[in-house]
């Protein structure tokens, strides 16, 4: 909506020189031209035939927008995640027919389960070979049809440049999402003349939803009466850019908070209100909490399982208030009392006029029996791991990584334990800080995502957290970082196994490891080393903060091979389907 | 509960699997779908007909209501409406006593004939799915060789107050 909002200014701004002899341009020129005027700069993709009249244009478009040749296009699409994730702004991926798009399939489901604002571009066979099992056909349209926001098939030409407006517009607004673009051959060399109309379609979209300010004055009240509130926020205050608004609100209202995995650094988990992560790997005391609380205040959340845990046996005393900008996740696992359709952040702002308008009072003394409940869980189960003397252990590492990165950093995980060891020992400070797979837990989504992350900005420090399993899935991708100079930090937490997997069936399944070993993996340093990295390796606690020091001071791409304790658990976890006060804290 | 939902959607390509794939993805049944035009020709009609609780429902019509290309979305059922679904139906007559018995079951569900050859008779019938389906049941004794149902197309009443009963008087 903010955005909505936003583009529509700068359209009202922007200067539009007539043109005076409208020549017409071929179906790719009109694509390019159309990238540039929705802002974009920066492509990943990868070349094939279909998309040949496309990468002709993108060669003399290249001042105007730098294309980054990826290595498989699954990693063009994260690294359109990774630089849309780490600024709000679309990302943009380019691939070609058959299986330059099969292979961008996993991304765009990536981004559909996480709400990221994606355009992807896939080249098709023309127009008239379509439906004749062509040379490289795949029904494009109809495979990414439930993992996208929206998509074209563009059989015209005059239809293109109006298409590629509307998906930066549908990507971008309201709840963001993927949305493709399918272009056939002979469309992208037909001829037609170039509008510059990037408002036409504007006025034929609905607006945002208007927030029920009455409903949400009605929740305000019962915030205020409320004895064990807790705030349950999610992926939608990092999204609508609330976390001030958030800040402001909480501290006014002296109640705790509790971010979700997709949530995190929505709210300084340093912050005293902050009571860390929610759900199967989050703290004992937010968990807790939410189990006592008698009201949850969830804001951009969608009642994940993971989160959840036993349905009837989340929050069962609690009545909620539920903010979200889609109304379908308004009710869809828990039905709220109070019920906003609003953008986080226009509905939090809201809130705070509200609390100003009514005066200070103070919140805390008058919560001040349910703090004490929670100092009381705090303090008998704090987030904590035993250091060893001679192996180093993963929550270790990410607490060296925060110290020399000066807590800054902006981490990229990929999915697995270290996912969750980063998620609870790296304290984040501020919005997009923490990228990760949350909704689909894309194994190799980390590495090229924080590539595009790192390209998206430039001046912050990036780093890559990633298993010995995910890492071998993306790899690839180090040669792009290479040819760009992306100065690309993957830190690799070798533990010899798929970890996440190996720990349930420990836990669940007698330890049956079953095809769980990776002790036979590549020597990463030396990969690193071919790839023309800089490959660098800890095994002992006393050399790690040395190691991951000159990495950092290595000015270009580094794969740090961090080997630590294979058979670690991540603790607390909530067993699938159980209640979440019934945690495992060892 | 059968509940009877109407979705204006763009008439263009692709847009009819979109709402189609929602609701397989979404496991919501379809029981009945019918499409057509609009009074603005590049906008469809589509009523679904589908089982479900309330809730269901409820999650339906917001998912389709995420669409780009829908522009509404009515759950016809929760308002006093009409429904109708329209038969053709294939029925064997080898006698004269069977094409008396026919005859008479088409005058009391007020069908008509729309085919007939020495021994066989094409019947049409247009009324709630219910009804449709009491014909086709009151049929069975005789041969049915082949059944073409419509599917149910629906629309709210003018009146919230006005009955069925009075509605049907009334002709409609
Ligand atoms: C593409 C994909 N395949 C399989 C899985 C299932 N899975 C989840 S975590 C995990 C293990 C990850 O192992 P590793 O990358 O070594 O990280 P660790 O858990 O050891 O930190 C697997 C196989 C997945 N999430 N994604």
């Amino acid at each position: 909506m903010l955005e909505a909002v936003s583009i529509a200014q700068n359209v009202a701004n922007e200067v539009h020189v007539p043109t005076i002899s409208v020549e017409p341009i071929r179906g790719a020129e009109i694509l390019m031209r159309a990238l540039v005027d929705n802002g974009v700069d920066t492509v990943f993709g990868l070349p094939g035939g279909a998309v040949l009249h496309i990468y002709d244009e993108m060669w003399r478009y290249r001042e105007a927008v730098t294309h980054y040749l990826v290595r498989h296009e699954q990693g063009a699409v994260h690294a359109a995640e990774g630089y849309a994730r780490a600024t709000g702004k679309v990302g943009v991926a380019l691939v070609t027919s058959g299986p330059g798009a099969t292979n961008a399939v996993t991304g765009i489901a990536d981004a559909y389960m996480d709400s990221i604002p994606l355009v992807v571009i896939t080249g098709q066979v023309p127009t008239a070979v379509i439906g004749t099992d062509a040379f490289q056909e795949v029904d494009t349209f109809g495979i990414t049809l439930p993992i996208v926001k929206h998509s074209y098939l563009v059989r015209n030409v005059e239809d293109l440049e109006n298409a590629v407006n509307e998906a930066f517009y549908l990507a971008s607004t309201g709840k963001p999402g993927p949305v493709v673009i399918d272009i056939p051959k002979d469309v992208t060399a037909q001829l037609c003349e170039y509008r510059e109309s990037r408002t036409d379609f504007l006025s034929a979209q609905v607006d945002a939803p208007a927030c029920d300010r009455e409903m949400l004055g009605v929740a305000l009240e019962r915030i205020l009466t409320a004895k064990k509130p807790v705030f349950y926020v999610g992926g939608g205050v990092v999204t609508s850019g609330a976390s001030d608004a958030l800040g402001k609100v909480v501290e006014a209202l002296g109640v705790p908070v509790t971010p979700t995995l997709m949530g995190l650094g929505g709210f300084p988990t340093a912050h005293a209100q902050c009571l860390g992560m929610l759900g199967m790997h989050g703290t004992y005391t937010a968990n807790m909490a939410v189990a006592e609380s008698d009201l949850l205040v969830a804001i951009g959340v969608r009642f994940d399982d993971r989160v959840t845990g036993k349905l009837a046996e989340f929050a069962p005393n609690a009545e909620v208030v539920h903010i979200d900008i889609d109304a379908s996740n308004i009710g869809k696992i828990r039905k709220p009392q109070y019920p906003v359709v609003a953008d986080a952040r226009v509905a939090l702002e809201i809130m705070s006029e509200m609390l100003t308008s009514k005066g200070a009072t103070n919140h805390r003394e008058r919560l001040g029996d349910w703090w004490g409940e929670i100092r009381e869980w705090q303090k008998a189960v704090p987030l904590s791991c035993e250091y060893s003397e001679f192996e180093i252990k993963p929550q270790q590492v990410i607490e060296t990584l925060h110290e020399v990165t000066n807590g800054d950093a902006i981490i990229v995980s990929d999915v697995g334990q270290h996912q969750m060891w980063a998620a609870q020992f790296y304290p984040f400070k501020r919005n997009r800080q923490w990228i990760n797979s949350g909704g689909l837990g894309t194994m190799g989504f980390g590495l090229p995502a924080a590539m595009g992350a790192q390209i998206a900005v430039p001046d912050r420090q990036v780093v890559a957290i990633v298993g010995d399993g995910g890492f071998q899935m993306t790899n690839q991708e180090i040669i792009t970082a290479i040819q760009y100079k992306v100065p690309l930090k993957v830190l690799i937490m070798n533990n010899g196994y798929l970890g996440m997997v190996r720990q349930w069936q420990e836990m669940f399944y007698e330890r049956a490891y079953s095809e769980v070993d990776l002790s036979i993996s590549p020597d990463f340093v030396k990969l690193a080393e071919a790839y023309g990295a800089q490959g660098l390796r800890a095994r002992t606690p006393g050399e790690l903060k040395a190691v991951l020091q000159e990495g950092l001071d290595f000015d270009g791409v580094t794969i740090w091979d961090i080997v630590v304790s294979k058979e670690e658990n991540v603790f607390p976890i909530v067993p699938v389907g159980g209640a979440s006060r019934n945690m495992i804290l060892k | 509960m059968r509940h009877t939902i109407s979705i204006i959607v763009a008439n263009q390509p692709g847009e009819l699997s979109r709402i189609v794939g929602l609701f397989s993805a979404r496991g919501f049944n379809i029981e009945t779908i019918t499409v057509g035009k609009t009074l603005e020709p590049e906008w469809s009609k589509a009523t679904v007909v589908t089982l479900g609780d309330d809730r269901t429902v409820e999650q339906i019509i917001k998912q389709c209501s995420r669409l780009a290309r829908v522009r509404e979305v009515k759950a016809v059922t929760s308002l006093p409406h009409i429904e109708r679904e329209m038969a053709l139906i294939d029925v064997s007559v080898r006698s004269g006593d069977e094409r008396q018995e026919v005859m008479s079951l088409v005058e009391i569900f007020r069908a008509k004939v729309v085919d007939i050859s020495h021994d066989r008779m094409i019947l049409e019938l247009s009324g709630t799915m219910d009804k449709v389906d009491t014909f086709i049941e009151m049929l069975r004794p005789m041969t049915v060789n082949e059944v073409t149902r419509s599917g149910c197309v629906a629309i709210n009443r003018l009146s919230r107050l006005m009955s069925d009963e009075v509605a049907v008087a009334a002709g409609a």
